[in-house]
């Protein structure tokens, strides 16, 4: 398997770390409730299909990617930086 | 025996091995089988479950039956296929499975009772009461049944693995993957072409035909050396293409160095990772049997292997041959014998209508061959004649065809079914399956020499086209270009044991039985028959197999479907996977800068994650750690001590948001911290347990060093990232590790500052607990941090790198003129026991910042990390089991970590557990023993007694709760 880092390019999947759901950027207000924080740490969807996951380049630059990608063809449709993400 | 004029090896030289420890010659060029044949020796091994005798089958990979050990103690290789192996002086094969030799094996008794040892037989014999299956009759099939088995020795070898990169990767060198490495590479692509032989050539250097008028072998070679001439093309012979995996990805064993009398340092594989923008598969096709009654007597090869043997090693089995076939490719076997001078006894073409391609031989349209005749050695077979007639002719080699299996394997290898061709009758890759990966020639169902330099070509180009390169298909040689023309036979109806799976011993009628029995899905069928397993994963039987399966069941082919093809595709020796990993390989080593010195001092190591840290420095006269670890506590109490502290996890940030991302990710508050001072900080977790600890020091306006513990450094790097790029990215900060940069030693004890006065360049002046500031010794600029996790007066200073190893020894020498020395990891921890101080036996992460008793450091002015997870009822309060100290009540009991708390009276059990300990010492300032644990409500238990039960050491001691911190409970020894 092979990630396109948009810092590094693409690079085996070794030297990235997996995280998990890209749920995990949409940290709730500390006001937001029971309901919204246990969504928040502990309920994950398992999709057949596309998916969008946090990988960490920790053996490259060290950036935070969401990589789209599909878990039943393993096609990668491409990675973002989270940080940039932001931006939008 | 050889035949003169016939074969590419060099008949000049002469090479000498062992096969079952009796000399025998061959020739440079042969291979294990070749040569074997060559001297007369067919059988080359027993069945799997009969013991029945075997000689080779084909002349290739697939190969069945001849399974050899080579080599011997840690050296020894089992399962090698004689087909693969390639003769050098000093060689050395033995047989398999068989005992006491090969030509008489007690075991093959039982063929005898081949009746009761049919499919599944085990399931339905071997039952018995309790454990009869795992102590009886388990170890005895074990011991009757298998393949060749491991030396028991640690394997001698040496294994590499590598990666590579290409443009275009072509797997296989015949004449399509020559021809689509040739398009591809003078196109400009880069391109690698894996060919699972020593030469390139495939089926042509097996063939007696010619490529562009010259002989097809020699076309190749020329070929070969030509794209070995180019610069962006790199020719890699026997490696195998073994898996195809996501993102082009491909796995490949190179047999670099197995072939060598002198290897040098050559290893003896290497397991290449090879990643590709493009692949083409070029694999070829495999030959397929037709089952008979005792099809499976050595000297009944297939047909293709058997004229390869002719064409290529130039030896048969024998004067007088056979061919039984339902293609017209089984001719050309006739022909070429015919030709070689043999006398070719029949030509059987069940087909009635075809017509004899191969000459002036006996020919038999219309029958087939029901048996074959011999015990160790073919010596007949019988025809039946279309009118039912029989007849009995007198062979040593029978070459049987039912047609060729395009070598898909890999197109299937990410989970897509091949598609059937009932033009060819087999299956034939699904294009499209393994995105970049197109397929040519006879991998792809095309078996004339001229389709696959067409379709080499064509698709090399393509390639080359879809990454950008300009492309024109190289021009096509002339070559053969005859109709494959077959009509399908599985196997012929006849009484008897009729051989699919020869590796695994399995007949027509152990597939029919699996059916009769409602194993009726190909997946069931193998597993419950065994077909397709083992070493050859039924590459020349399993379409065979689900062809009678489908017939049984009433299905078509396409419906009843094949079993699924997975990586890889020949055996990769697990030694080859994870080469470089044994031993000190296994995982990287971190070594301190005082590591030499240390180690000088004998003291020994113990691993903290990679890093290597010493435990105690031995002195003359201590007979056990103990007795160094309580002088070192002593010394530390008393005088002043040094460790390496430099695997602590530093990260240095700039900018002037660090405050506010601190507060952010610490429970307590840092942006209120003043420049030269240094603050203990809690980290959590996102759900509220605690992540790590450490001291962050703010060196000035704009500059922070944050340390972490030993262990969570990697963590704790990860989580400052993630925190700043997905959470806080607005915050204007950048960090680094900086634990590679820094060497750091703790000087700690009451001669600490005597010992600072005289070594830095200037005197430290004013400099109370918890400040930081730079300093300078020898003119070298150093960092001072006044810290303690020994609770003595106490400093940490840093100096680059490349100075740790003076600086400690420099720092050893001066502590040791004041009565002090190093101390190493368990004097650390004595220390820190004394002191309450947490390490990750407490942090383990079931633990809150509320257990550990630091709920006061969760600032209520500001959010964190974990702050609102860690207020979930549950979390805090009395339910929860909180840090306490304990020791024994009559000072004397032992103490162990891990052991569980009761309150006194309750029995022992772990409905009754009160908690448990996390840390133990001896403690020699004390004069007792000390321990950490986690008590329920444990914070108003002080001067309570409960129970410690260690139950997997036997022991129990009757303790006292205490405060966490034993010694100097107000801190006044690290702060005055």
């Amino acid at each position: 398997m092979r990630i396109t880092c948009p810092i590094c390019g693409t690079r085996d999947r070794r030297e990235f770390y997996y995280q998990g759901a890209a749920e995990a950027l949409h940290r709730p207000d500390p006001e937001a409730g029971e309901d919204a924080w246990d969504a928040y740490l502990h309920l994950r969807d398992n999709p057949a299909g596309r998916t969008q996951d946090l990988w960490y380049h920790e053996a490259g630059c060290g950036c935070w990617l969401v990589v789209d990608r599909d878990t039943v063809t393993h096609e990668i449709y491409g990675a973002t930086l989270v940080e940039a993400r932001h931006a939008d | 025996m050889r035949i003169e004029g016939r074969g590419r090896i060099d008949r000049t030289r002469e090479v000498k091995f062992l096969f079952d420890g009796v000399v025998r010659a061959g020739h440079p060029g042969d291979t294990l089988a070749s040569a074997l044949m060559a001297s007369g020796q067919m059988l080359m091994g027993r069945s799997f479950k009969y013991h029945r005798p075997r000689g080779v089958l084909t002349a290739g990979s697939e190969e069945p039956n001849a399974l050899v050990i080579t080599g011997h103690g840690g050296r020894a290789e089992p399962n090698r296929r004689a087909t693969m192996v390639e003769i050098h002086d000093g060689l050395e094969a033995r047989s398999q499975n068989r005992w006491p030799s090969l030509d008489f094996d007690i075991l093959s008794l039982n063929d005898r009772f081949a009746p009761f040892l049919g499919a599944g037989f085990y399931y339905k014999t071997f039952m018995g009461p309790g454990k009869t299956w795992e102590k009886l009759f388990e170890p005895l099939i074990r011991g009757a049944a298998g393949l060749g088995a491991l030396s028991g020795a640690p394997n001698a070898e040496t294994y590499e693995k590598a990666w590579a990169f290409c443009d275009v990767l072509v797997i296989g060198g015949g004449p399509a993957g020559l021809m689509a490495a040739l398009s591809a590479a003078r196109a400009g692509a880069d391109v690698i072409l894996c060919e699972e032989d020593r030469d390139f050539g495939g089926r042509l250097l097996a063939e007696d035909e010619q490529v562009g008028g010259q002989p097809g072998a020699d076309w190749a070679a020329a070929l070969a050396a030509e794209l070995a001439g180019m610069d962006n093309v790199r020719l890699m012979p026997r490696t195998t293409v073994t898996g195809a995996y996501d993102q082009g990805t491909y796995g490949a064993l190179e047999r670099s160095g197995q072939h060598l009398a002198e290897p040098g340092d050559l290893p003896r594989e290497c397991f290449w990772r090879i990643v590709a923008k493009r692949a083409v598969l070029c694999a070829g096709a495999l030959e397929r049997h037709i089952a008979f009654r005792d099809n499976d007597r050595p000297g009944v090869m297939m047909a293709g292997a058997l004229r390869a043997y002719l064409n290529r090693w130039g030896t048969v089995p024998g004067r007088q041959v056979a061919v039984f076939g339902n293609n017209d490719d089984a001719h050309r076997t006739a022909r070429d014998m015919a030709a070689a001078g043999l006398e070719v006894v029949a030509l059987v073409d069940s087909r009635h209508e075809a017509e004899n391609l191969a000459g002036d031989v006996p020919f038999y349209p219309g029958w087939q061959v029901t048996r074959a005749h011999g015990g160790s050695a073919l010596e007949a077979i019988s025809l039946r004649a279309p009118d039912g007639g029989e007849r009995r002719l007198a062979v040593q080699a029978l070459g049987v065809s039912g047609g060729w299996n395009p070598t898909l394997h890999l197109t299937c290898h990410q989970g897509a079914k091949p598609l059937w061709d009932d033009r060819i009758a087999a299956f034939v890759p699904p294009e499209g399956a393994v995105p970049g990966l197109t397929s040519a020639g006879a991998a792809r169902g095309s078996f004339s020499t001229a389709a696959c330099l067409r379709e080499g070509a064509e698709v090399g180009a393509e390639a080359a086209g879809a990454l950008g390169y300009a492309t024109t298909p190289a021009a096509l040689p002339e070559a053969e270009d005859a109709p494959y023309r077959l009509r399908r036979l599985w196997a012929v109806e006849g009484k008897g044991r009729a051989w699919l799976d020869f590796q695994n011993d399995v007949t027509v009628k152990d597939v029919k039985q699996a059916a009769q029995e409602n194993f009726r899905s190909v997946e069931h069928m193998k597993r419950y028959t065994t077909q397709g397993m083992a070493t050859d994963q039924g590459k020349t039987s399993s379409v065979a197999a689900l062809a009678i399966l489908a017939d049984v069941t009433g299905r078509a082919i396409p419906e009843t479907g094949t079993t699924t093809f997975r990586p890889p595709y020949t055996p990769v020796a697990i030694a080859a996977m994870g080469a470089g990993g044994e031993g000190p390989g296994f995982a990287p080593r971190r070594l301190t800068t005082s590591h030499a010195a240390s180690a000088a001092r004998r003291a020994p190591m113990i691993e903290a994650g990679l890093w290597y840290r010493p435990s105690y420095f031995p002195q003359k006269g201590e007979r056990d750690w103990q007795v160094a670890c309580d002088r070192e506590v002593r010394m530390v109490r008393n005088s002043v001590g040094i460790c390496d502290v430099s695997t602590l996890g530093k990260i240095e940030l700039q900018g002037p948001d660090v405050g506010r991302f601190l507060d952010f990710v610490y429970t307590n508050t840092f942006s209120t911290l003043k420049p030269g001072r240094v603050r203990y900080g809690l980290m959590l977790r996102e759900d509220g347990f605690v992540m790590d600890d450490g001291t962050t020091a703010r060196l000035d306006d704009n500059r922070w060093v944050m340390t972490t513990t030993t262990a969570a450094a990697g963590q704790v790097m990860r989580h400052l990232d993630w925190v700043h790029q997905a959470l806080m990215p607005q915050l204007d900060l950048r960090f680094a590790s900086v634990t590679e940069q820094w060497a750091q030693f703790a000087v700690a004890g009451p001669k600490s500052r005597e010992l600072l006065d005289g070594l830095l360049d200037a005197p430290l002046g004013d400099f109370p607990f918890m400040a930081c500031g730079p300093v300078s010794i020898g003119g070298i600029d150093a960092r001072l941090f006044r810290i303690s996790f020994s609770g003595e007066e106490a400093y940490e200073i840093a100096v680059p790198a490349r100075y740790g190893a003076s600086l400690f020894h420099e720092l050893v020498k001066r502590a040791e003129a004041l009565g002090g020395g190093p101390y190493g990891m368990e004097a650390l921890n004595v220390l820190r026991i004394e002191k309450g101080h947490i390490t990750h036996a407490e942090i383990h992460g079931r633990t809150t910042a509320f257990d550990c008793g630091f709920e006061r450091m969760v600032s209520a002015q500001k959010d964190c990390i974990g702050k609102t997870m860690a207020a979930r009822p549950g979390l805090t309060g009395p339910e929860r089991e909180q840090m306490v100290g304990l020791r024994p009540v009559d000072g004397l009991g032992r103490l162990t970590a891990g052991a569980f708390l009761f309150n006194e009276g309750d029995p022992a059990d772990r409905i009754h557990a009160q908690g448990y300990t996390t840390s133990a010492c001896h403690s020699p300032t004390l004069g007792l023993p000390l321990a950490l644990g986690f008590l329920r409500n444990g914070r108003a238990r002080h001067g309570e007694r409960v129970r410690m039960v260690d139950h997997l050491r036997g022991v129990e001691t009757l303790c006292e709760v205490t405060d966490p911190v034993a010694y100097d409970p107000e801190g006044g020894r690290l702060r005055d």
